[in-house]
């Protein structure tokens, strides 16, 4: 079995292969050097899967890559792959998500963006049009800039219904469509908004991170800026799960690719304390859908004071899941056995924005 | 009428390779009439060089004739019969 780990950074991508069940990894990079990676996918439904990677040069702006022979080369059309048009006046800084759509739609791509808009591909993630649905919100000139920028950095396809689709963007919190995305309506009910007086707005919350199983699709889990929640009913009502866990505040959540109720995080004192807690690094894993939490440590350092960022975690799809995490000093750690042990894939990297993983 | 083009070596591959460009446009020329003939011909250039709502890249530079076309005019900046556009990379990133 090989698998592929994709590592966007904030000066390029690099590739880590393990073909010994994920016992060691070869890592090549600098891939698109220069450029930040918010985005990377592995769109597995290919015979070869395709790679997506949403590369910004500081200099000369954004754009999509892809390629079909697994990082070995790489295409961008020659007009820019996502664009804003010309009536709203405002143009692309970055791609923050690159998800493959559901099994029914094998050429689908949604893009989450900012500023804040989603954007469809119909060719497989080379070229997006404009979901105007969700831009013509009544909502979006509420909606304003989290820490990251005002963007949306979740994309959730609905895994059977090619018409449903959840978004989360910082600030203004989870959205859903049933139509296609001609409408959109707001789901944070339950979530709690820490920095606006209303605690309970209907929209507005700082979302870091939502996740969901394809198996258990209405089942959601949301990291929050302070708040952990779930949501059994595809995100009409939300419910604190943050008990057990060291602090409420983190970016990542990630469901285990086999076990719908298994879900990660790695904590992180405070928005205004930002290192894991004693800095002991330490990813959290819940085995009951959010009941209760457990520290997993073995083969995680100490004295460790980096952060993981909201799409800086991830799982492969294979069987026990690998997990995957990069920090912001550029580390990146893997384990080969549902997270009950690490290892170091790679070290000293630029700071890790994204990471994807997948059998190939 | 006629205006040169010269791209920073990091840029050539979308242009084919070229280091120099001669563009053709029609007067009144203006750095923006320009740059809208180079999207004609490379347009993975071109949008490497300014956004989809054509306002120019921030931390990309054109020096129409040796001056920043920014202390100038901008894209409206008006061009001479020969005008040479350096186009320069700004000292910008971490």
């Amino acid at each position: 079995m090989s698998v592929l780990l994709a590592i966007g950074t904030r000066k390029g991508l690099w590739l880590a292969t393990s073909t010994d069940d994920r016992v060691t990894w070869e890592v090549t990079g600098p891939h698109h050097p220069m450029t930040e990676v918010y985005a990377v996918g592995i769109d597995t439904r290919r015979a070869t899967p395709r790679l997506l990677a949403g590369v910004t040069s500081e200099h000369y702006g954004p754009s999509v890559a892809t390629s079909d022979d697994l990082g070995a080369t790489w295409a961008e059309p020659d007009h820019a792959p996502i664009a804003f048009p010309a009536d709203t006046g405002e143009s692309l800084a970055r791609a923050w998500q690159l998800v493959p759509g559901p099994a029914s739609e094998p050429d689908v791509v949604y893009a989450g963006t900012e500023p804040s808009a989603l954007f469809r591909s119909a060719d497989g993630g080379r070229t997006y049009e404009f979901v105007r649905g969700l831009w013509d919100h009544p909502h979006r000139e509420h909606w304003t800039p989290g820490g990251g920028g005002k963007a949306i950095h979740t994309v959730l396809p609905h895994p059977t219904d090619a018409a449903r689709v959840t978004v989360a963007m910082s600030t203004g919190g989870v959205y859903r469509t049933e139509d296609g995305g001609e409408s959109w309506e707001a789901s944070n009910t339950g979530i709690r908004a820490v920095h606006v007086p209303d605690p309970y707005p209907e929209y507005g919350h700082c979302v870091h991170k939502v996740a969901r199983h394809p198996a258990a699709p209405d089942r959601l889990f949301a990291q929050v800026h302070h708040g952990v929640y779930r949501s059994d009913d595809a995100g009409e009502t939300w419910q604190s799960i943050a008990d057990g866990l060291p602090s409420d505040f983190g970016f990542p959540m990630v469901v285990h690719p086999n076990r719908p109720d298994v879900i990660y995080t790695f904590p992180l004192v405070a928005d205004v304390m930002r290192f894991p807690p004693d800095g002991h690094c330490r990813v959290y894993r819940s085995e009951d859908a959010g009941t209760s939490w457990e520290a997993l440590g073995p083969g995680l350092p100490d004295g460790y004071w980096a952060g993981v960022m909201r799409d800086a975690m991830c799982t492969d799809d294979a069987d026990p899941a690998g997990v995957y995490f990069g920090s912001r000093t550029g580390d990146v750690y893997a384990s080969r056995d549902d997270g009950d042990s690490w290892q170091l894939v790679a070290a000293h990297l630029p700071d890790v924005l994204s990471v994807r993983a997948a059998r190939v | 009428m006629r205006i040169t083009v010269l791209l920073p070596g990091t840029l050539r591959e979308k242009a084919g390779g070229e280091s120099r460009l001669d563009v053709e446009v029609a007067e009144p020329a203006t750095l923006g009439t320009v740059l809208d003939a180079v999207a004609e011909r490379y347009p993975a250039l071109e949008r490497r060089l300014r956004d989809e709502q054509s306002g120019l890249r921030r931390y990309v530079n054109f020096y129409v004739d040796g001056e920043e076309c920014r202390h100038r005019g901008g894209t409206a900046t008006v061009l001479r019969a020969g005008a040479e556009v350096h186009i320069i990379p700004s000292v910008a990133g971490g």
